[in-house]
């Protein structure tokens, strides 16, 4: 019998993503087989262009696969409707990106409850979650500033916030640090470390050596294709 | 002279790098231009036709006329009186009513010699001029009963030959004739419901008898008025003369001066000038709202250029020189094109009255009209570019290599309230919330539309009204309808650009905003809904305020300045008002529902 907690969260069967033709084709992601299970962080590194934010569109379903297939939760999604796709991204997999991409206008909390509010929760409970989020993460008193008002770190830990604020199966962390500093990157690796402990299952793709260290398993990609699995 | 020409191909490469942008520069521009060309060009060429008419008339300064024979003593004093030169008359005048074929028309018939007058003698256009038994037609008025020479006309009775038709300069062309009988006239439209006093005339025209003949016509002499021409030795001073002369005669005296025959007999033409200069205006206004919006995205994309142009070495000065310089370039081109298309378009507008000589396209521009055209069109480019220019020219040179984008706006109750709506409706509101002066030129943009289409609505009313009351012949009113065509062509058209340009402005501007929301979980559609919502709410808010102050102010002022009255115009129904708000709201979601639909769906990594 299996496991329950070995049952793959997120799959990737033979998962390949190519541009161009002929001479010109480029494979980004090559035939790439991935199984993470709940609860489980995942860190993948590599050089720069090797294909590993691909890889993080293909997983979260921000990008179509060219051939392969991506099974969340045992469910296909790598052929299911644009509509289908946004609507898993509210509530199952969320993204952490290297530039934050907070709104600007918007404050921290109005950024952290935006995801709660597209999925459909009420105003007021959406705040309150966001609050939460915020107070946990050590930004109670940062709630109500705009972006431009905080540092590099304290951007990421909100959009860390607004990642968690549907609860989703797996956070997608794209280079969590790679836009920040010394001070700030010891900040976010406590943050995963901490969201490792509490069972959210993770995938980061990183340069840092530091972060990849708080991973169950660590792959490294080059050419488009999962090189081999690290100790 | 090297940094200049430096400026100007810098500016042509641009320019010609983005051919499309320019495109819709020139059109916005060349839309106000024409019509501000039409508009003053229409100035001229009303009042060209009535200077023909008066060289070719020997066209009296003054006219007099008495309505009684016991006054008769005192207009015969006017020939000696101070400053008269020539005259002719005192011509009797007598009120009648004209029947041909199955049609009757109060008529003021003048009696003439048959001999050449040293004032006022009317210019036959078709026939011969005036003989016992025969009677000539002022053109208009012929023009309008559709009778020529050859025809009969009765006329108290009598069956009188049609000799000739002829214009004169001492009189408006019908149907604008003034009264120079004592029975008093009435011109324009009478309400059905009330009776006019017996013996007044409505809607008279001229003809001319011999005085032997009018005469005859005449029961005694009480009911003859009569009429004398004067030239005098300053012409200029013909108001003066007649404010001065009437006095001397108790006041009782009717008097007109050339001027004021002449502000009458180009009422139409004035008319269409008033309508399409209001429209000029207003098609400015739109114009620096398409341009605003233009300038603003084109100055966006323009910030990493900016920043190499600094970084090299250009000055602040130099920079907004090179961005200023692209859109006066791209102004004086619509100048110049607005002026030959205004020009050349003019005398399908301005058909001169068949009362007066000559054409209407004989007028051409003058240097006045060129260098308002020209000033508008500079004016236009510089009341748009100048801030963004100056802004950008005076940008960090870091900031602008790196292409920084400027910063959205945060407009906090709109984002809170928005936080209760549906998704598209809250997505909506702050796609919308981000860009307040963007927002605020939309609703300008739609207000200025749906005022000038309410204004349209209801002159397009009250034209419908006009043929067969007199105030506007059938050919007057389809010369002032093809002037509202064209007002209403231009206008519709620069409104369409204006929500086009800034739909695609919006979705551009709200790239990644749009591609993040998506990242959390926003469907295509709901994007793509926003970004139109976020266009159909301003134009919403713009299609009531243009109906209510804007039509009515617009209205109130096109009244006030031609001295019309509003009562008598039909203003639109509530339904009908409705009807243009939810129009307007159904062609503003078509227009924008493509780019919207195109900014919905771009691919969310290529944006992130």
């Amino acid at each position: 019998m299996s496991n329950a907690a070995d049952t793959p969260v997120l799959r990737a069967l033979g998962l390949r993503k190519e541009y161009g033709k002929g001479e010109g084709l480029v494979r980004a992601v090559d035939g790439v087989d991935l199984d993470v299970v709940n609860g489980e962080t995942v860190a993948i590194t590599g050089p720069s262009g090797c294909g590993k934010s691909t890889l993080l569109h293909l997983l979260g379903g921000l990008d179509r696969p060219s051939g392969g297939e991506v099974r969340l939760n045992g469910r296909r999604i790598d052929d299911i409707s644009e509509k289908a796709l946004a609507r898993m991204r509210r509530t199952d997999v969320s993204y952490v990106f290297q530039s934050f991409h907070l709104m600007e206008e918007l404050t921290a909390v109005e950024n952290v409850e935006l995801s709660a509010l597209l999925a459909g929760r009420s105003p007021r409970a959406a705040r309150r979650r966001a609050e939460e989020l915020l107070d946990q993460l050590g930004l109670a008193g940062r709630s109500r500033f705009l972006p431009s008002a905080l540092s590099g770190g304290q951007r990421q830990r909100v959009a860390v916030a607004r990642a968690l604020s549907n609860e989703p199966l797996v956070v997608l962390a794209d280079e969590p640090t790679g836009n920040l500093d010394s001070a700030a990157t010891l900040d976010v690796l406590q943050l995963f470390k901490d969201l490792h402990d509490a069972g959210q299952t993770l995938i980061i793709v990183t340069h840092d050596a530091r972060i990849a260290a708080t991973a169950d398993r660590k792959f490294s990609m080059r050419d488009g294709a999962l090189a081999g699995l690290e100790d | 002279m090297g940094s200049i020409l430096l400026v100007l191909r810098l500016a042509l490469r641009d320019l010609r790098r983005r051919r499309t942008e320019a495109a819709l520069l020139l059109l916005a521009i060349l839309a106000a231009t024409t019509t501000l060309t039409l508009g003053l060009v229409l100035r001229d060429a009303a009042s060209d036709p009535y200077e023909s008419t008066r060289a070719a008339t020997k066209g009296p300064d003054v006219v007099a006329n008495v309505g009684r024979v016991t006054d008769l003593a005192d207009l015969e004093k006017l020939a000696t009186a101070s400053g008269v030169t020539e005259h002719s008359g005192p011509y009797s005048v007598i009120a009648g009513k004209l029947e041909v074929s199955d049609r009757t028309s109060d008529v003021q018939v003048e009696g003439r010699d048959a001999t050449i007058a040293a004032v006022d003698q009317p210019e036959v256009t078709q026939g011969s001029w005036v003989s016992d038994g025969g009677v000539v037609l002022e053109a208009a008025f012929a023009d309008s009963l559709d009778v020529g020479v050859g025809d009969s006309v009765t006329l108290g009775g009598r069956s009188f030959k049609v000799v000739g038709v002829a214009v004169t300069a001492a009189m408006p062309p019908y149907p604008g004739a003034s009264c120079i009988v004592s029975a008093g006239c009435i011109n324009g439209a009478i309400p059905d419901d009330r009776d006019l006093p017996a013996g007044l005339l409505h809607n008279p025209g001229l003809v001319w008898l011999t005085q032997a003949d009018v005469r005859s016509l005449a029961s005694d002499r009480s009911s003859l008025s009569y009429v004398m021409n004067l030239k005098l030795a300053n012409p200029d001073k013909a108001q003066a003369f007649v404010d001065r002369t009437g006095g001397d005669h108790g006041g009782a005296m009717p008097m007109q001066s050339w001027e004021s025959i002449l502000a009458d007999a180009t009422d139409l033409a004035r008319d269409s000038q008033i309508l399409l200069l209001i429209g000029a205006w207003l098609l400015g206004l739109l114009a620096v709202a398409s341009l605003s919006v233009l300038v603003g995205g084109r100055m966006a994309d323009q910030t990493r250029r900016v920043g190499l142009l600094k970084a090299v070495g250009g000055t602040p000065g130099l920079v907004a020189a090179v961005l200023l310089a692209e859109y006066l370039l791209v102004a004086v081109v619509a100048a110049a094109a607005g002026l030959t298309i205004g020009a050349l378009t003019a005398p399908l507008l301005t058909e001169s009255s068949a009362g007066l000589v000559g054409s209407a396209g004989t007028a051409s521009l003058t240097w006045s009209t060129i260098g308002l055209v020209t000033a508008v069109a500079l004016g236009v480019a510089v009341v748009a570019t100048a801030v963004p220019a100056v802004r950008a020219a005076r940008s960090s040179t870091v900031s602008a290599l790196a292409d920084a984008a400027r910063p959205p706006r945060r407009t906090g109750w709109l984002i809170t309230l928005s936080a209760r709506l549906p998704v598209p409706l809250l997505l909506a509101l702050r796609v919308a919330a981000r860009r307040p002066r963007r927002v605020a030129l939309g609703v300008v943009s739609i207000a200025i539309t749906v005022s000038g289409n309410y204004v349209l609505m209801v002159l397009n009313a009250f034209l419908g009204d006009q043929p067969g009351t007199g105030a506007y012949t059938e050919t007057q009113v389809a010369v002032l309808r093809h002037v509202l065509l064209v007002w209403t062509v231009i206008l519709l058209s620069l409104a369409a650009v204006n929500a086009i340009v800034i739909t695609w402005a919006t979705v551009l501007d709200n790239r990644h905003a749009s591609a993040l929301a998506r990242a959390l979980g926003a469907t295509p559609r709901e994007v793509t809904v926003a970004l139109a919502t976020a266009q159909v709410l301003p134009a919403l808010l713009g299609a009531v305020m243009g109906v209510f102050p804007g039509g009515f102010l617009l209205f109130a002022a096109i009244n006030t300045i031609t001295g019309g009255d509003s009562d008598k115009a039909t203003l639109p129904v509530p339904w009908q008002l409705i009807g243009l708000v939810l129009a307007t709201v159904l062609v503003v979601a078509a227009l924008t529902s493509v780019p919207a639909h195109l900014g919905g769906r771009r691919p969310v990594t290529e944006t992130l």
